[in-house]
């Protein structure tokens, strides 16, 4: 059922508080809420976290308990955590969200083209299909214009 | 205070001549020079001998008779200005006699007497601080506010067109324009409170805006001639707003060099063509411009 733990190593995300949106590594536990953290490559000192505002995510670091930071860091660097965190799709939905809070009246305008677009290209190549569905009706022909219609999909995505 | 700088003038006198022994000759020379121009204008010791600190032995009216200042009265050397303001304006004119008795001259006053004096005196105003006329009021425009900026306009009959900024008039009106070509708004004034400032920004750095484009030029006008013909004044009133050729021909001469600037951004002329409007889910304190 789960499939994240807290352990020594584990790389949590933090979501609330002074520390928002920064990465530690739990070093120790201190008790049933807190836990000893530490990120020496995202800025964050090492402290006690409550455990609350720490959301895990997948990764795990080889250190020992109460390691100190040196060995923290070099464990961090060493599995490349940076990078492997910014490529998750966590890590872009949050780049997404904060892209479109940031967005100038120009960007919402150019959004709005940029979809109205990619819009009708889905509805042409939507109508298109139905069309052939109706007129011909048969199965293999269907699945090659549904092939062509996703790669034309992910053209206008890829764009914007 | 003569006393003290003839004290100070001294010493430095006798420290030099004691000191540089070299240079005994020029400044002995030069002691002599000045004594010799001092004598005539040697200066005083203090004739109001102390008394205590802060305190003379004489009031300022015995001072004035013992430094004899009734007989020293200096005046600053006149001014241009002052020379200038000592000609006296034209007090008559010499005009020709027309009319019945033709010819010859007469003499006029130009500066003539009240044809009207009040029975009673005007009431003095009281004095009254920092209230300034409208004309004299600091004109402040917001930072975001800047030439080239787009505005969105939020009052009148082009509410929610994007629209350029140029300048900000004297009486603190914002000028504005379409231009007219993208979106029908002309060569406008604008309210800096109903407008929000977005962040896009026209490179307006070259343009020449004509300078007779002031408010005079933009305020409404309005015909009042009532000549007690109370019936008629409202048909001779402008009802329908006519476009003069010179306003045509402004808005040519500005619009012509935005539009070249706003080609080279691209998307631009969409955006400025196109409304501002709020849909559901979109708060405007969240919005960012």
């Amino acid at each position: 059922v789960f499939k994240r733990f807290v352990e020594i190593g584990r790389v949590a995300f933090i979501s609330f508080g002074p520390h928002a949106g920064k990465l530690v590594a739990i070093v120790d536990v201190i008790d049933q809420n807190r836990a000893l953290v530490d990120g020496p490559c995202s800025g964050v000192r090492r402290q006690a976290m409550p455990f609350k505002c720490m959301q895990l995510t997948d990764f795990v670091l080889k250190f020992p308990h109460s390691a100190r930071q040196k060995c923290v860091r070099l464990a961090w660097e060493k599995e490349n955590i940076n990078e492997k965190w910014a490529a998750t799709r966590w890590a872009k939905k949050i780049e997404a969200r904060e892209k479109k809070a940031k967005m100038t009246d120009f960007d919402r305008y150019k959004v709005m083209k940029a979809k109205k677009m990619r819009n009708r290209i889905i509805k042409h190549e939507m109508k298109k299909l139905q069309k052939m569905s109706s007129k011909k009706g048969k199965k293999p022909e269907k699945s090659e214009k549904a092939q062509k219609s996703e790669k034309v999909q992910k053209a206008p995505k890829a764009q914007k | 205070m003569a006393g003290e700088k003839a004290a100070g003038e001294k010493k430095p006198g006798e420290k030099a001549a004691s000191k540089k022994k070299t240079l005994e000759k020029k400044p002995a020379e030069q002691k002599e020079v000045g004594e010799k121009k001092k004598k005539i204008k040697k200066h005083h010791a203090s004739r109001n001998p102390v008394l205590a600190r802060g305190i003379g032995r004489y009031s300022r009216s015995a001072m004035y008779a013992r430094k004899a200042l009734y007989k020293r009265k200096y005046t600053a050397p006149e001014t241009k200005i002052e020379k200038k303001k000592k000609e006296k304006p034209r007090a008559t004119i010499t005009k020709p006699v027309g009319g019945d008795k033709n010819g010859g001259s007469r003499v006029v006053k130009i500066r003539k007497m009240p044809r009207y004096y009040p029975t009673e005196d005007v009431p003095r105003k009281l004095l009254s601080h920092g209230k300034k006329p409208f004309c004299q009021h600091k004109r402040r425009l917001r930072a975001s506010i800047t030439p080239g900026t787009v505005l969105i306009l939020l009052t009148g009959r082009h509410r929610g067109k994007r629209v350029v900024f140029l300048k900000q008039l004297a009486t603190g009106l914002l000028l504005v324009t379409g231009p007219l070509v993208i979106n029908r708004v002309p060569l406008r004034r604008a309210h800096q409170k109903f407008v929000i400032a977005t962040s896009t920004k026209v490179d307006i750095s070259g343009v020449k805006i004509p300078k007779h484009l002031t408010d005079a030029y933009f305020k409404k006008k309005r015909l009042r001639k009532p000549k007690h013909q109370e019936g008629e004044i409202f048909d001779t009133e402008k009802e329908k707003y006519e476009i003069t050729e010179q306003r045509k021909s402004d808005q040519k001469k500005v619009d012509s060099q935005i539009l070249a600037r706003i080609k080279k951004v691209p998307q631009l002329r969409g955006y400025l063509r196109s409304t501002f409007c709020l849909s559901n889910g979109v708060y405007p304190h969240k919005l960012v411009f």
